[in-house]
Formats: structure tokens, C-alpha cells, sequence
């Protein structure tokens, strides 16, 4: 009787309202069906560390350190998942779908300077901006390359905004794109891509990303891995398992070891909500910059693009891409711009972990 | 009220960050356009039937 009466005396009410929030991503896991995987275990973890007196909090604080304050292990081992995941096919039948990739990137370095302009250190203001980068994995590994003092609501802005691309990206790609332009068919002419390009493919990438941008080796390099041991034919099992149950059992862990950060009293501040409209931010103007590139590319070209594949240069992969290509339906339902989008959406991916890379490059060694 | 403006917005601040807006987006193009070069070389091989 007196445990229970000294922990209720213990309750707080920050620690409740981080239950409401728990709660909130919980049902938006459930109810929703909003990034189920990682929104349900952060949301259980949430209420977890925020019991009065929890025991578990340090149990999951020791996942935190081992997972990802050293050397970011869980984000880089879902890497390679996702890299087993992946057909790169859609992106080498037509290359020059990469600019809309590079180009959706827009939002981060945006972000970056917004992020300043709101009064955030240098490292805090770049580490907040990489959530535009869509990619949950690679927005951890910088901003706790950067030591950046704001990793929780990062994260939850990262993987949250990911989930609600389809509510985000209508609104915007409508606003900078015509009905006509949004008519617009394309016809996907799909090239035979030899197993040779599909095997040098990510050992070529690896090593031009590591020279470029040598910060970023570890991102780039498990997500090539993994998509080697998907294309060279002879992993067939450990392709397999790579997709489904390592990458299962990472996302496990990583949801309930990033709710080690959402402590009452280090979450529920004025910077968390600043951070999730930045987040956002950094989403609208990632989809404007794609979306531009294709209309500036339109002026020069005789056979037109869709502006609105621009838009898949996000990496929020296949979300991203399936939202471009119901749009498109939605409009001309004779229009399939799927297999254009979810090439523009894989070089999203591989774009978002260049311009980690090279904010990596330009600010490790400012953090405190 | 302009000096509770000036408390939030850190123009200073802004101004260090626009040169990496710049050298960033620079560094994806340039780096994408190398990708894109190596990916059409690849492509360009004749290829031996192993597809």
C-alpha cells in the first residue's frame, strides 16, 4: 500500500501527457494504419518510460546505448534490410530519373537554414533538417553523428511525417502543378538491365559515395550490401532474411529503444514542437523541389514529364511513390506513372544518404 | 514586440547557414551526375546474354 501510494505521489503531469502522446501514436499505429511497425512500439515505450519510478527506462536506455549511441548499430542493420528490399531496376532502365532525387533533397538544406534562423546551433540546425531526408535511419545516424541535443523528437518527426506522406504530398504537389500538367502521360519504355549493371550497381555507388562524402560510407554501404545480396543470385535465403526478419526484428528494437528519448521532461518543450513544424517544412519543400525540377526540365524537353514523379524524389519508400501514381489515376485514369515514380522514389533513397553524407561532412566536429 | 522577434529569429544565425543551402545541393548534383554517367556506361556494355 505504501509502494502504490508513493507512486502515484510520483506522478507527474509532463509524464501524463507523454501517455496522452503515447496513446495518440498508438492509435494512429492501429487506427490508422500510419508506419504500424515503428509508431506502435514508440508509442508503447513512450507510457513505458514515463510510469512513475520505471523500472523499464533504464533497461531501455542500455538498448539506446548499445543500439544506437554506439555507432548506430540498429539504424545501419535495418540498412540492410532495406537495401535487400529494394529493386534498383525502375532507376538503371532510366538514370536520368536520379536528378529528381537529387533535386527533392531541396527540403534539407531549406530546412537547415530555417532551422538556424529559429536560433539552433549549427549541429542541432542540421541534424532537424535531415528529417527531410524521409529516411528514418539515415535522420538517426546524423543527428547522433552530430550530437545533436534534439535526437527524440527527430525521430519521432522523421518517422511520423513519413507516415503521413499521403496526407502531406496531395496538397503540395496539387499547388505547383496544372490539371494539364498533371495529365500528362508518360510511357514507360522498361529495358532489359543486365545482371551485371544490378551487381556493380551497388558496389559502384558504395564506392563513389565513399569518396565523395566518407561520413556517409557506413549509410550508403549497408544499404548496398544489402541489396547486393539480392541481386547476385546466389543469397537467395540470406536476401530473404535480410527483408523479413532482420529487418522485423531491428524495427522492434529501434521503436522501443527511440522511445528512451521521449522522457517527460526532455521531450515536452517549446524546441519539440518547433522541430516537428520544421519537420514538416522540410517535407513541403522537398516535394516543391522535386516537383520544379521536372516542370524547369519540361521547358527543354519534347517529350513531357509529369512534373508530379518530381514529388517521388522523397525517399519515403514505396509511400511516396504510390501517392504520385493514385494522383495520376486520379486525373486520367488511363495514366500509370508507377514504374517512373518508384524509380524517382529509389533514387530518393539513395540521394537522401548523400545529402547525409555531405551534411555530415560539413559540420561533424561541431557538435558538443 | 520586435525585440521578441529578435529574441526567436537569429539573422546572424541564417546568414552562416545559406552558403551550405548552396554547396549542398551543388554536391548532390554533382555527385548525382556522376552516378547517372556511370550507371549509362554500364548500361552501354554489350551485353553477354546474362540477363
Amino acid at each position: 500500500m505504501e509502494v502504490l501510494y508513493e507512486t502515484l505521489l510520483a506522478i507527474t503531469w509532463p509524464q501524463v501527457a507523454m501517455w496522452a502522446i503515447g496513446g495518440l501514436l498508438i492509435y494512429l499505429a492501429i487506427a490508422k494504419e500510419m508506419e504500424p511497425t515503428l509508431l506502435l512500439p514508440m508509442g508503447f515505450g513512450a507510457i513505458l518510460v514515463n510510469l512513475p519510478l520505471s523500472g523499464a527506462a533504464s533497461v531501455i536506455e542500455h538498448l539506446f546505448d548499445i543500439g544506437i549511441a554506439g555507432h548506430e548499430l540498429f539504424p545501419l542493420i535495418l540498412f540492410i534490410g532495406i537495401g535487400a528490399m529494394i529493386d534498383f531496376e525502375p532507376l538503371l532502365t532510366n538514370p536520368k530519373l536520379m536528378f529528381f532525387g537529387a533535386a527533392a533533397q531541396f527540403g534539407i538544406f531549406f530546412t537547415l537554414c530555417a532551422a538556424s534562423f529559429f536560433g539552433f546551433e549549427l549541429n542541432d540546425a542540421a541534424s532537424i533538417a535531415i528529417i527531410g531526408a524521409a529516411d528514418g535511419p539515415t535522420s538517426i545516424f546524423v543527428a547522433q553523428e552530430l550530437n545533436s541535443n534534439y535526437l527524440a523528437p527527430i525521430m519521432v518527426a522523421a518517422y511520423s511525417y513519413m507516415a503521413l506522406v499521403p496526407i502531406v504530398q496531395p496538397p503540395i504537389i496539387k499547388l505547383c502543378t496544372t490539371k494539364a500538367e498533371r495529365k500528362i502521360r508518360m510511357v514507360y519504355k522498361g529495358k532489359a538491365v543486365s545482371k551485371r549493371t544490378k551487381i556493380l550497381f551497388p558496389i559502384i555507388i558504395t564506392a563513389i559515395v565513399g569518396l565523395v562524402a566518407p561520413d556517409a560510407v557506413a549509410l550508403i554501404g549497408f544499404l548496398m550490401f544489402g541489396n547486393l545480396i539480392r541481386e547476385c543470385g546466389v543469397l537467395n535465403s540470406l536476401s530473404e532474411t535480410a527483408q523479413k526478419v532482420l529487418a522485423n526484428l531491428i524495427t522492434i528494437f529501434l521503436g522501443i529503444t527511440i522511445a528512451s528519448q521521449m522522457k517527460a521532461d526532455e521531450f515536452l518543450k517549446v524546441d519539440t514542437f518547433i522541430i516537428l513544424g520544421l519537420g514538416l517544412v522540410a517535407f513541403v519543400v522537398d516535394t516543391f523541389g522535386g516537383v520544379m525540377l521536372a516542370k524547369i526540365m519540361n521547358l527543354f524537353l519534347k517529350e513531357k514529364i509529369n512534373p508530379m514523379i518530381g514529388a517521388a524524389g522523397i525517399s519515403a519508400f514505396p509511400m511516396s511513390a504510390r501517392v504520385v501514381h493514385k494522383l495520376g489515376l486520379e486525373e486520367d485514369n488511363q495514366n500509370f506513372l508507377l514504374m517512373h515514380s518508384i524509380g524517382v522514389n529509389v533514387s530518393g533513397q539513395v540521394a537522401s544518404v548523400i545529402a547525409g553524407g555531405l551534411i555530415l561532412a560539413f559540420f561533424r566536429g561541431i557538435g558538443g | 514586440m520586435p525585440e521578441f522577434f529578435a529574441n526567436i529569429f537569429n539573422v546572424e544565425y541564417l546568414l552562416n547557414s545559406l552558403p551550405y543551402m548552396g554547396k549542398g545541393m551543388l554536391g548532390i548534383f554533382i555527385v548525382t551526375a556522376v552516378i547517372v554517367t556511370v550507371v549509362n556506361a554500364l548500361n552501354s556494355l554489350p551485353d553477354k546474354g546474362n540477363k
